[in-house]
């Protein structure tokens, strides 16, 4: 049965190949259990205690643990430790030795530790058969320690019900279990039954209390080992489960590399490929079933869509991965990257001009509506009459301006009264045409086309010969990206032209120095139109 | 090195090893050449920048109502909606601020993984294990059955683990527990574009935050924080990836922090990323010094998805143990 002497030199029963998320917390957890019950290591001290007329072996006080963990996880906070020592004990790897609810107490409340046999890692999934013979079994022994709770006592009644056909195997099996368990010695019965329990708390635990072994469906649909999981404690699985209490597995032999592993290798670089500069401009033109165009691999520049031709191109064709990594490899070497110190000038500099605007950073005025209750600071957002901090914003950067609705229509209104403002009215056309729906693409991007590019074009803005041909062909299929090459061109100039003006501007120095409208400016400029509607 | 074009047939006499030997050496090229980038750690050079106040972060809503775990949530444009979707088969539509229920819909399945509100706010997105994404326009009429008016999008051959709006209304991006991630046009429900490349199931998608681009991350890597462990060797704990410099250059991880984050967000300066836990707490941690600044208990189950809201005022967290809860 149950292996539950702590002499057993068990190490975690988990396939060291096994890298699944919950075995990763798994083998984690049980590096802290090893480690507190490793007296000659710095270890909490586990002894027998004494109570009324009986002893109680291999225990040890809530609060050793929480110190424990306090001092040896660098944890600050008591809280933190009797959350995190809760968690283990919820997982089954600790239990409290008087109580079916497995929290961690930071007191004197006695705790035993849970035999490696029963750990969560080794993928327990007991059937209620085996839960219905383990409470049947309990029922069978005449000791206040082993009776029923009244939720168990409804369990069993419920599975009585449910096994009501073969209960009499159920039956039997548990007075097999009884006679086995009575073969034990003493107090090695207390502490195998303590953590048979326990175990059970786990896997069947008290109303109200988290399932710690209830799974994410998106990991339980993902392919696991089936040999693995154990089904039974009592051996009475049609499975056949010939493994006792496990030993040390020993090292896998190691596999040799096989496509999956050349696979995933690719997945796991193209993971780390997206190049945002590239992503803007697709090359390839979107599909219109899945069946993609197998005719290159775009030699000169990093394709946008990088996962979209390396993988449709596989399955079609016997071009091996290490072909496509090669390709891929050869893409990431050309790309030009920052220094790490480049980056974290710029991230600092990011967070730092946006620390005021940013509620959890800064105080909010007027106040936060979720603290206050109050939602002024929501209403004045969305009156016409923008902040002085809302319109510094926009003296940023041009998305920014571009970004804030009333910010985008000051910088028009500016544009207009200089009568130039048709570049940013293309930018601005072109950003709605990329969200209409399909069947309206077509005929909007014609129509911006007449309206800003073709001969005669009422609105004409200014493109380099190059770009106005790429657009151009483009037309002659045209789709939501038609103009991708001409509206960063746009983008470019009105940045280094346009948009300065702006912020020189009248119409923006008001704004951002709230100044009244209708009174006249003390300024030296002398733009000539000064309307303020 | 020029980028080869080497399309269709496999060069005669060239053999699978030599391909790999040129793959092999070709990655260990490119392992150094951006080792040399590795000039500094962030948190070194972030020493000199000023602690971030102390900050009291509390629940300040609490949203119950669902019947079983919930899975995912999303922000409305007007930053006090949201949208919950749960393992029972139901979305609900919430005004945040007055914790009123202002929609709820019963999905044909369980274990709805994925919604999104629609930039208009007008609507909401939604799925999982039937495998489509499902958009519901929001009624303003109580009585309206918004089942009714149901539209399915998207459809895929597993699971629905993300979805999400792209520039409007009209095109929903989703990622697939079959390894895609497609963007569909949501008023013909047809297929605009189709990403393949991983060869697991994609768990998550993001978006990035910019009006000038479109771009999105799928699966396991964020350009940010990185949580979702797609490939069996991945890692739990929380990282920040940099794009330009095309390495990681932090990571978030404490001792006494053994559970895997299951959900990221920043704050909207940059300076905080938020981490909901399968230890059923929050983590708040300093982006650029790296440290943890606080621990945010509340959730009684594992917390399975944190957004921070449009405006930055809040952050909202769902959880299995039923319950959305907003922090501020």
């Amino acid at each position: 049965m149950a292996e539950g002497s702590k002499d057993q030199a068990c190490v975690g029963a988990i396939d060291p190949e096994d890298d699944s998320p919950n075995m990763i917390i798994y083998r984690k957890i049980e590096d802290v259990v090893m480690r507190i019950q490793d007296e000659k290591a710095g270890g909490v001290t586990i002894r027998t205690v004494k109570s009324f007329l009986s002893k109680i072996p291999s225990v040890v006080s809530g609060a050793d643990i929480v110190q424990w963990l306090m001092k040896n996880l660098t944890i600050e906070d008591s809280a933190e430790a009797i959350h995190l020592g809760s968690l283990i004990a919820a997982h089954g790897y600790l239990f409290p030795i008087s109580d079916h609810v497995l929290t961690l107490k930071d007191d004197g409340t006695l705790y035993r530790f849970q035999s490696p046999y029963f750990w969560p890692s080794n993928c327990w999934e007991p059937e209620n058969t085996d839960y219905a013979i383990y409470l049947c079994k309990r029922t069978m022994q005449n000791k206040a320690r082993l009776e029923l709770a009244d939720y168990e006592a409804e369990n069993l009644a419920r599975l009585q019900r449910a096994f009501a056909r073969k209960w009499e195997f159920i039956f039997m099996q548990a007075e097999a279990q009884v006679k086995i368990d009575r073969k034990k010695d003493k107090a090695e019965r207390k502490i195998l039954d303590s953590q048979e329990r326990a175990f059970w708390d786990v896997h069947r635990p008290v109303p109200g209390c988290v399932n710690t072994t209830e799974m994410d469906i998106r990991k339980c649909r993902r392919e696991r080992n089936p040999h693995r999981v154990k089904k039974s404690v009592y051996g009475v699985s049609d499975e056949n489960q010939s493994q006792p209490s496990p030993a040390h597995i020993p090292s896998q032999p190691t596999r040799k590399p096989t496509k999956e592993d050349v696979q995933k290798e690719v997945t796991f670089s193209l993971r780390w490929s997206t190049d945002l500069s590239s992503l803007r401009r697709p090359l390839l033109p979107p599909p219109s079933s899945i069946t993609p165009d197998t005719s290159e691999i775009p030699s000169d520049e990093p394709s946008p869509y990088l996962a979209f031709p390396l993988h449709s191109i596989y399955p079609l064709s016997p071009l091996p991965l290490p072909l496509l990594q090669i390709t891929f490899l050869n893409i990431q070497l050309d790309r030009h990257c920052l220094k790490v110190s480049k980056v974290a000038d710029s991230l600092m500099g990011y967070t730092e001009q946006f620390q005021e605007y940013d509620p959890f950073v800064s105080l909010t005025e007027p106040s936060n509506p979720w603290i206050s209750d109050d939602s002024s600071f929501w209403d004045l957002e969305a009156s016409k009459d923008p902040s002085q901090q809302r319109v510094k914003r926009w003296g940023f950067s041009m998305e920014e301006a571009l970004k804030d609705p009333v910010g985008r229509d000051q910088f028009l209104k500016f544009l207009e009264s200089e009568f130039s403002s048709e570049n940013l009215r293309f930018w601005l056309a072109v950003q709605e045409l990329k969200r209409r729906p399909l069947q309206e693409v077509a005929s909007r991007a014609q129509e911006i086309w007449q309206e800003f590019l073709a001969e005669g074009a009422p609105s004409s803005i200014n493109l380099d010969s190059h770009s106005y041909e790429r657009t151009s062909q483009n037309l002659k299929d045209p789709g939501r990206y038609s103009f991708e090459d001409a509206q960063e061109h746009i983008f470019k100039l009105m940045k280094s032209d346009s948009y300065a003006r702006f912020l020189r501007s009248n119409i923006y120095q008001d704004l951002l120095l709230a100044r009244k409208k209708g009174k006249s400016l003390t300024g030296k400029r002398l733009t000539g139109l000064m309307q303020s509607s | 090195a020029a980028a080869q074009s080497r399309p269709s047939a496999l060069q005669s006499g060239e053999s699978l090893a030599t391909l790999k030997n040129e793959s092999d050496s070709l990655k260990k090229k490119l392992e150094e050449e951006r080792a040399k980038l590795h000039d500094v750690e962030l948190n070194q050079v972030a020493e000199k920048v000023e602690l971030v106040s102390a900050l009291s972060i509390r629940t300040r809503r609490v949203l119950k109502g669902h019947g079983n775990k919930v899975l995912c949530m999303d922000w409305c444009k007007d930053k006090r909606r949201l949208v919950s979707s749960s393992q029972d088969g139901k979305v609900i539509v919430w005004d945040g601020y007055t914790l009123n229920k202002e929609h709820a819909v019963t999905m044909p399945c369980t274990w709805v993984m994925a919604c999104a509100y629609a930039p208009s706010g007008c609507a909401v997105a939604c799925g999982g294990l039937d495998n489509k994404c499902s958009v519901y326009p929001l009624s303003l009429d109580k009585n309206e059955n918004l089942a009714a008016k149901k539209k399915s999008v998207a459809m895929h051959t597993n699971y629905l683990s993300g979805c999400s709006f792209t520039n409007s209304d009209m095109q929903l991006l989703t990622s697939s527990g079959d390894g895609t991630c497609a963007l569909w046009d949501v008023e013909s429900g047809q297929l605009l574009q189709s990403f393949h490349g991983h060869t697991a199931d994609v768990l998550s998608l993001n978006l990035a935050p910019s009006e000038t681009g479109n771009t999105f991350v799928s699966g396991g890597c964020d350009k940010k924080a990185n949580v979702w462990d797609m490939l069996p060797c991945a890692s739990v704990s929380c990282r920040l990836y940099d794009l330009r410099a095309d390495r990681e250059v932090a990571v978030y991880q404490k001792d006494s922090i053994i559970f895997g984050a299951s959900s990221v967000d920043f704050s909207l300066s940059g300076r905080l990323l938020f981490a909901g836990y399968n230890d059923y707490t929050i983590n708040v941690w300093d982006v650029l010094k790296g440290n943890r600044i606080s621990v945010l208990f509340g959730h009684e189950n594992r917390v399975s998805c944190v957004k921070v809201s449009p405006d930055g005022t809040s952050f909202a967290s769902a959880s299995w143990d039923t319950s959305l809860r907003i922090w501020a």
